[in-house]
């Protein structure tokens, strides 16, 4: 099932939808390993933490947190909090994944947002490959910028500075276009907007994305 | 030093159980039709809720900076029905050259 020309095709379609972020997943691997070394994690540290953890923005958020002096349940606390969104997009992409435990759980680690978009199809369905295809590939770039970022990040440039901050919304609203033509979507994507903004100032990082999946809920209402 | 080693074991584990959670209690079997219904609107969702924090988020507060400019060309390209590559190229491009200009 994992193999045959139409399976190539599909991992291959995913790693083809990736690759214009993996140059900016991988520009944002190298910022956090200069930070990580400069913080005193020396090299291997960042390294393992992208390899098992490979979450962005929780791996900046527990490295902020010990820099700024805090605990290690504060710096955990912090970095589970914004991977909280995993285990309703977990669900979502559930029915899909069949194979053994272990396959599923070693498939599961693929799942970040990036790879979790590419991989929708509209309508709660999601294509597995694609998921795969995607993951490899910005795993690879994230494991690859965060080891040369900790082993000579001083000489490269900020990605702030070539706007690839910018590049993620821009993915996602791409994404997010095709997904809102009924209008049930459209009033879940309004919504989750809307929680997402109105918590932001007021609320840890992290729970804005999560509290924004509760506007799923007007599926509970049919029709 | 070892709390750093502390945190990076720490978050490791749970985020892979985190992200395990789901694919291992249900995975390969479709999910309860009411359960389908509100699954569906995830995507939208958080979508639409990573777009709004990642353009306009800054630690905690919302800032209008140069990446709303970046957002706004993707908008346009997407508009002209331009490939993925080109949307995202864009908005690095545009959010680049605003912050060289302001």
């Amino acid at each position: 099932m994992e193999h045959g020309p139409s399976a190539d095709r599909r991992h291959r379609d995913g790693v083809r939808a990736a690759a214009p972020l993996a140059v900016a997943v991988a520009a944002f691997g190298i910022s956090f390993g200069l930070l990580a070394r400069a913080e005193g994690w020396g090299w291997a540290a960042p390294i393992v933490m992208s390899a098992t953890t490979f979450a962005g923005s929780s791996q900046f958020a527990a490295l902020s947190v010990l820099g700024d002096g805090g605990t290690v349940a504060a710096a955990v606390s912090a970095a589970l909090l914004l991977n909280a969104r995993y285990a309703p997009i977990g669900v979502s992409v559930a029915p899909y994944m069949s194979g053994s435990a272990l396959s599923r759980v070693l498939h599961a680690q693929l799942i970040v947002d990036e790879s979790w978009a590419i991989a929708a199809e509209g309508h709660g369905r999601y294509n597995t490959r694609m998921l795969i295809g995607a993951g490899l590939t910005l795993y690879a770039a994230w494991i690859t910028g965060t080891a040369v970022g900790s082993f000579f990040g001083d000489a490269l440039a900020d990605p702030e500075a070539l706007g690839l901050d910018a590049a993620f919304p821009a993915l996602f609203l791409a994404l997010l276009v095709p997904q809102v033509r009924e209008r049930r979507a459209l009033a879940a994507a309004l919504l989750g907007a809307a929680i997402a903004v109105a918590l932001t100032p007021v609320t840890p990082a992290g729970v804005p994305i999560i509290a924004a999946s509760a506007a799923c809920l007007l599926g509970v209402r049919r029709g | 030093m070892s709390g750093v080693w502390l945190t990076v074991a720490v978050v490791g584990v749970g985020t892979a159980a985190i992200k395990a959670l789901g694919p291992v209690a249900l995975g390969g079997r479709p999910l309860p039709e009411r359960l389908t219904n509100v699954v569906s609107l995830l995507a939208p969702a958080l979508l639409s809720a990573l777009v709004a924090v990642q353009a306009l988020g800054s630690e905690r507060s919302i800032v209008l900076d140069e990446r709303l400019l970046g957002l706004a060309a993707a908008g346009v390209a997407l508009w002209l029905k331009a490939p993925l590559l080109v949307v995202v190229i864009v908005a690095a491009a545009v959010t680049a050259i605003s912050r060289l200009v302001v």
